[in-house]
């Protein structure tokens, strides 16, 4: 029974190590003949349970602050829209937007609605990117609406391609051709479609690209995504078109809206722009890193040489904590910041108090002249107390400012709650081992 | 045994000259803001040479930026103006490239509007007003009575006044700016206060519940020498941390852990010297 306790323990320890091991950290040695060259790499998941696919890479997420990015932040005018189609097209916009920056390749960017007072928000965070010029303008340009008829290349392409990949030729017609999308509804089905009627020029335009595509499909795409892609019956000369499509009434609204303002369905302004270029945040975390671990140096000297024995088991305690933090914020995942960081050694300075709690209350009853055993029970026990009322206040704190609820009074993003965030986990790991851990430790180390 | 509660005026003189000085600080010179609270834009550029200000000055006004600051060390410029726009801020890096023949690189480059500071400031003094009320409800829950709560959270207000006071001091004398970083030290200093404070009110409550309610004074006294030495050895434990921070530690967070260093410092402080004695005459007026 106390192997497998042991046993398990020693495990668990092993996987924690795994997800805390460096990325892409290349060891190259050699011993006599044996010649070591490999990539080290925390552990990733994929695994085939039934048949669900899971799949986790643990790796450590930095901010835009440390890893280099664009923070954007835009207000929408919503002075023109009535209040009831709001939300719609907030969550509109908000989806074109996702959709455009997709299309750029960034890899996890971050969108979301904020709303502050009767102000209405998109922050957009593109971790990585150097070209925010091309960013900002694509996110912010007009809805491109355009029609595509099959081109000569189509050849090439195989028949039984899906049909907008054929639709390669751009004719020429554009958003800026349409006078007015509208809403309608299909006289047979009954479904809902977009009525669009052309400007004098798109209707010529639109009369000929008919005339010489009859029988063939003619593609509608909206930001280079296919929205309809019917096949032309007849010439159409009368200057209107129906998009028809499985919309539901709000997404056939969207789609009127989008075409009709020839933008994004609410106008938006960019009032905060943030740009760190890659390098400054990498030297800033590897200056911050290098002097954390010498602070941590001293900080475990300083517990050795003043704390003896006990100071061991209160350094194993504290490395059992920093493992165990980096694990969690691995897990989560925690997107670290410059604020996170603070949080974070703040909690390191609250982990190492639980310790000195205990070993001064060990202490003092050692002087009234308690036997080590006894004094190690009692200490323990009278420390609880004040750690745990320290604690559970400083939990108060950091659920206030973590906002959790998502209150819009309440900071609702960034560096507060990246600090609340790590501060929290922080003691709440620090609360187990620096109580739980070090008891065992003391228990394994002074029974003999 | 030695009477800390002896010395009540001396530490009474020390936080009020430490504080006063702070305020007339804030008052006479205020702080350098940063652009999260004022807006504006933030340029931060790396030059393979060395650059000449006016040179940079003359192309930001032709770009028709209105700048605030400039300020260069060796290779690396800086520059604070009202706010720019992205295009703005290429014209001008190409003018610089293009005029002095370097290369440059942009390091960070941030355009904050004005009202969006006054905004997350207001959030974030609510959020704390929210923080002290959820202090002090648990306190006297914990505490049995409001009067340890009331010290606690005096205790933590005077930590606050001399962190913003003595920061007021950095960003006259060394330039340091008022940002949401700093934001972040306060709000770390107002719960590590707290946090500090609770130990040595844990030692009263315990004498309070072993041995009845008694001398406040002695036991308030007590329970200073008993837990003087943990106090000061976990402010050194964060004290090592933070003043390798400083010296080994990024520019980006140097002032930023500068004010978590003096938080550290006075929350270690204010809790036997401050918390305490406010602790023992609140008990006393009870009587």
């Amino acid at each position: 029974m106390k192997q497998l306790k042991l046993f398990i323990i020693v495990a668990l320890m092993a996987i924690i190590i795994w997800i805390d091991l460096p990325e892409n950290f290349q060891i190259r040695f050699q011993i006599g003949k044996f010649k070591i060259d490999t990539k080290v790499n925390p552990l990733t998941i994929d695994w085939q349970i039934f048949n669900t696919n899971i799949k986790y890479a643990f790796r450590t997420h930095l901010g835009l602050d440390l890893q280099g990015g664009s923070h954007l932040l835009f207000e929408t005018d919503t002075s023109k829209i009535k209040p009831e189609d709001l939300n719609d097209a907030l969550a509109s916009v908000r989806d074109i937007i996702e959709k455009r920056v997709n299309y750029f390749g960034v890899s996890e960017p971050v969108i979301q609605n904020i709303k502050a007072g009767n102000k209405y928000r998109i922050s957009v965070d593109l971790p990585g990117i150097s070209d925010v010029n091309t960013a900002i303008t694509l996110i912010g340009r007009t809805a491109m609406l355009g029609f595509f008829e099959e081109g000569t290349d189509s050849a090439k392409i195989a028949s039984s391609s899906p049909i907008f990949l054929r639709l390669t030729k751009d004719t020429g017609l554009t958003g800026k051709d349409v006078k007015k999308a509208t809403v309608e509804f299909d006289s047979q089905s009954g479904k809902p479609q977009v009525g669009l009627s052309f400007t004098n020029l798109g209707a010529k335009l639109f009369g000929e690209i008919t005339q010489r595509n009859i029988g063939k499909a003619v593609g509608i795409f909206i930001d280079q995504i296919p929205i309809s892609t019917p096949t032309v019956q007849t010439a159409i000369m009368d200057g209107s078109a129906v998009i028809t499509g499985n919309f539901t009434v709000n997404e056939a609204k969207k789609l009127a809206i989008t075409i009709n303002s020839g933008a994004l369905p609410l106008p938006i302004k960019l009032i905060e722009q943030r740009n760190i270029g890659p390098t400054l945040g990498a030297s800033e975390v590897k200056k911050s890193v290098f002097a954390g671990a010498i602070g941590l140096i001293m900080v475990l000297s300083f517990m050795i040489i003043y704390y003896g024995k006990l100071g061991i088991i209160a350094s194993m305690a504290l490395l059992i904590y920093g493992l165990l933090s980096l694990a969690i914020f691995r897990l989560i995942p925690v997107v670290l910041t410059l604020s996170g960081v603070a949080g974070f050694i703040l909690s390191i300075g609250m982990a190492v108090d639980s310790n000195i709690l205990i070993f001064e209350r060990i202490k003092e009853e050692q002087r009234k002249g308690q036997k080590f055993n006894v004094a190690i029970r009692v200490g323990f026990e009278r420390a609880i107390d004040a750690i745990k009322d320290a604690n559970v206040t400083t939990l108060t704190v950091a659920f206030i400012l973590f906002n959790p609820l998502n209150w819009e009074f309440l900071p609702q993003f960034g560096m507060v709650r990246g600090f609340a965030l790590t501060l929290a986990i922080g003691v709440g790991t620090s609360l187990f081992t620096g109580v739980v851990i070090t008891k065992r430790l003391i228990n394994l180390f002074y029974k003999n | 045994m030695f009477n800390f509660l002896k010395f009540q005026k001396l530490y009474f003189i020390i936080s009020a000259l430490v504080i006063g000085f702070g305020i007339y600080s804030i008052v006479t010179w205020g702080y350098h803001y940063s652009i999260d609270f004022v807006g504006g834009s933030n340029i931060e550029y790396r030059s393979t040479k060395p650059l000449k200000k006016n040179l940079i000055e003359n192309i930001v006004k032709a770009e028709k930026g209105i700048i605030s600051n400039i300020s260069i060390n060796n290779t690396s410029v800086s520059i604070q103006t009202q706010p720019i726009d992205e295009k703005q801020e290429l014209k001008i890096r190409n003018s610089i490239e293009n005029q002095a023949k370097v290369k440059i690189e942009l390091l960070r480059f941030e355009t904050v509007g004005p009202t969006l500071g006054k905004e997350t400031m207001n959030k974030t003094i609510i959020a704390s007003i929210l923080a002290v009320m959820g202090i002090l409800i648990y306190m006297s829950f914990a505490f049995k009575g409001v009067n340890f709560a009331l010290a606690a959270i005096l205790a933590m207000v005077h930590d606050f006044l001399v962190v913003i006071g003595s920061y007021s001091l950095l960003s006259h004398f060394f330039g340091a700016q008022l940002d949401t970083l700093f934001v972040t030290a306060v709000l770390t200093t107002m719960s590590f206060s707290v946090h500090d404070t609770i130990v040595i009110f844990d030692k009263i409550r315990e004498y309070i519940n072993n041995e009845g309610r008694g001398n406040i004074d002695y036991y308030a006294n007590r329970a200073l020498i008993e837990t003087m030495v943990r106090s000061l050895n976990n402010s050194m434990t964060i004290v090592f941390m933070l003043l390798s921070l400083i010296l080994l530690g990024g520019s980006m967070i140097r002032f930023f852990v500068m004010a978590l260093l003096i938080g550290t410092i006075t929350g270690t402080y204010s809790s036997p010297f401050v918390a305490t004695p406010i602790l023992v005459r609140l008990e006393k007026r009870k009587k």
